[in-house]
């Protein structure tokens, strides 16, 4: 499957079939430039998240390639991603919209425990 | 054509320029046209003119200089120098992103060959949409035809979130309509056009749009920057080739927890830094490419 097929997807969950259900664990993500806080999330293998992504300034992205999720981050707006995490290990997300001068900088890491 | 074939001579001779690498496809049938001839173009990529930082490039402000005298002393000049993008390096401030963009002009002025292509990179074009850029070096995607290879410019960089867009793609299949499907068509891209690394995003979000294009094309080759390093890769039948940069190396595709630049190696100043020269013979769609250092060892 291609990347955009696969971003459309997550991109997909984030327009509305992310809606976290009453069970889901919610995460809240505030992007800024050049940093996510918090920048280092644990999940646990097998059960779904819903990360809710805001932006204080400009707009930013959130790709977590290693989960085919992404999403854009518009300020004022709240862009949800569901996640399910499949594997153990550390993952990378980071911003894929270029938002300034630091913007290489900014990435964070998924941590997924059995 | 005389001049490629003194080229190739010279370089077997004087043993200059690194690696050569054949890229496009061995054995092929003639493509030899009326009005064709050989000649040969010269790729610079990834400048980051206004970068500093001494641990990575001591000489950020002298590198970009070194790569225009050396391209000047190519033995035999090129047809035409194509720069693939981030000319400079990104600033939020407007005012100081246009100096650099006018510094680099200058700098580049000083080419004795001053038919030059230029392409914008997400340093130079993602924080305007490439307003800047353009008041600069004007339309940031174009075609022209070269002794009888066509050439496309494809602009990745100005949508800040690394998409060719809708209106270009279908621009870029209109004007590949016009060529036959043995053409010789090479393109030129800041990012990959393909998924090289995402976890790095090296990448364009609409690129494989882009090779779905490209595809029934029997000769497509692509160069590319943006990742700071020399690469080889194949989609297909299209061979896409990237460039060193001329003020960083940046490591191997997933090599590193972080995609973290090269340091500055005192001992080998200029390592991984260095420009290309790539050879169009009639008759082939294969292209011989050189590696250039940008300063002597």
């Amino acid at each position: 499957m291609q990347r955009r097929q696969l971003l459309a997807l997550g991109l997909a969950a984030a327009a509305g079939a992310a809606l976290p259900q009453p069970q889901e664990r919610v995460i809240r993500i505030v992007a800024r430039k050049f940093e996510y806080s918090p920048s280092e999330i644990t999940l646990q293998k097998g059960v779904p998240v819903v990360l809710e992504l805001t932006s204080e300034d400009v707009i930013m992205g959130f790709s977590a390639p290693d989960f085919k999720a992404g999403a854009e981050i518009v300020p004022g707006k709240v862009a949800r991603v569901r996640l399910v995490p499949d594997r153990v290990g550390s993952f990378d997300f980071f911003c894929d919209v270029f938002c300034g001068e630091f913007h290489e900088d900014m990435a964070g890491k998924i941590h997924v425990v059995a | 054509m005389r001049n490629a074939i003194d080229r190739r001579d010279f370089l077997r001779l004087a043993g200059l320029g690194g690696a050569v690498f054949a890229s496009g496809l061995a054995g092929c049938a003639s493509l030899g046209r009326a009005g064709q001839d050989d000649f040969y173009f010269v790729q610079l990529s990834d400048a980051h003119w206004g970068f500093s930082g001494a641990a990575l490039n001591p000489d950020a402000g002298g590198t970009l200089h070194k790569a225009v005298a050396a391209v000047n002393d190519l033995a035999v000049a090129p047809d035409f120098i194509v720069f693939t993008g981030d000319l400079t390096h990104t600033t939020d401030d407007p005012k100081e992103r246009r100096r650099r963009l006018a510094e680099f002009r200058d700098i580049v002025g000083a080419l004795k060959n001053k038919n030059v292509r230029f392409m914008p990179g997400e340093h130079d074009a993602s924080l305007d949409k490439g307003q800047a850029w353009k008041e600069f070096f004007g339309a940031s995607y174009y075609s022209f035809d070269h002794k009888g290879v066509h050439f496309v410019a494809v602009d990745n960089v100005s949508d800040p979130a690394a998409r060719i867009g809708d209106e270009q793609l279908a621009w870029l299949k209109a004007d590949l309509a016009a060529q036959a499907g043995d053409a010789r068509i090479v393109v030129f891209a800041h990012r990959p056009l393909f998924d090289l690394y995402p976890q790095w995003d090296w990448a364009t979000r609409d690129g494989a749009q882009a090779i779905e294009i490209l595809m029934p094309y029997k000769n497509v080759t692509v160069f590319y920057g943006h990742i700071h390093q020399e690469h080889h890769h194949m989609t297909g039948h299209i061979a896409h080739h990237s460039a060193k940069s001329l003020i960083f190396p940046l490591p191997a595709p997933g090599s590193l927890p972080k995609r973290v630049p090269v340091a500055w190696d005192p001992a080998q100043p200029y390592r991984g830094l260095g420009f290309r020269s790539v050879e169009a013979e009639v008759g082939k769609a294969a292209y011989e490419i050189t590696e250039y250092p940008v300063a002597k060892a």
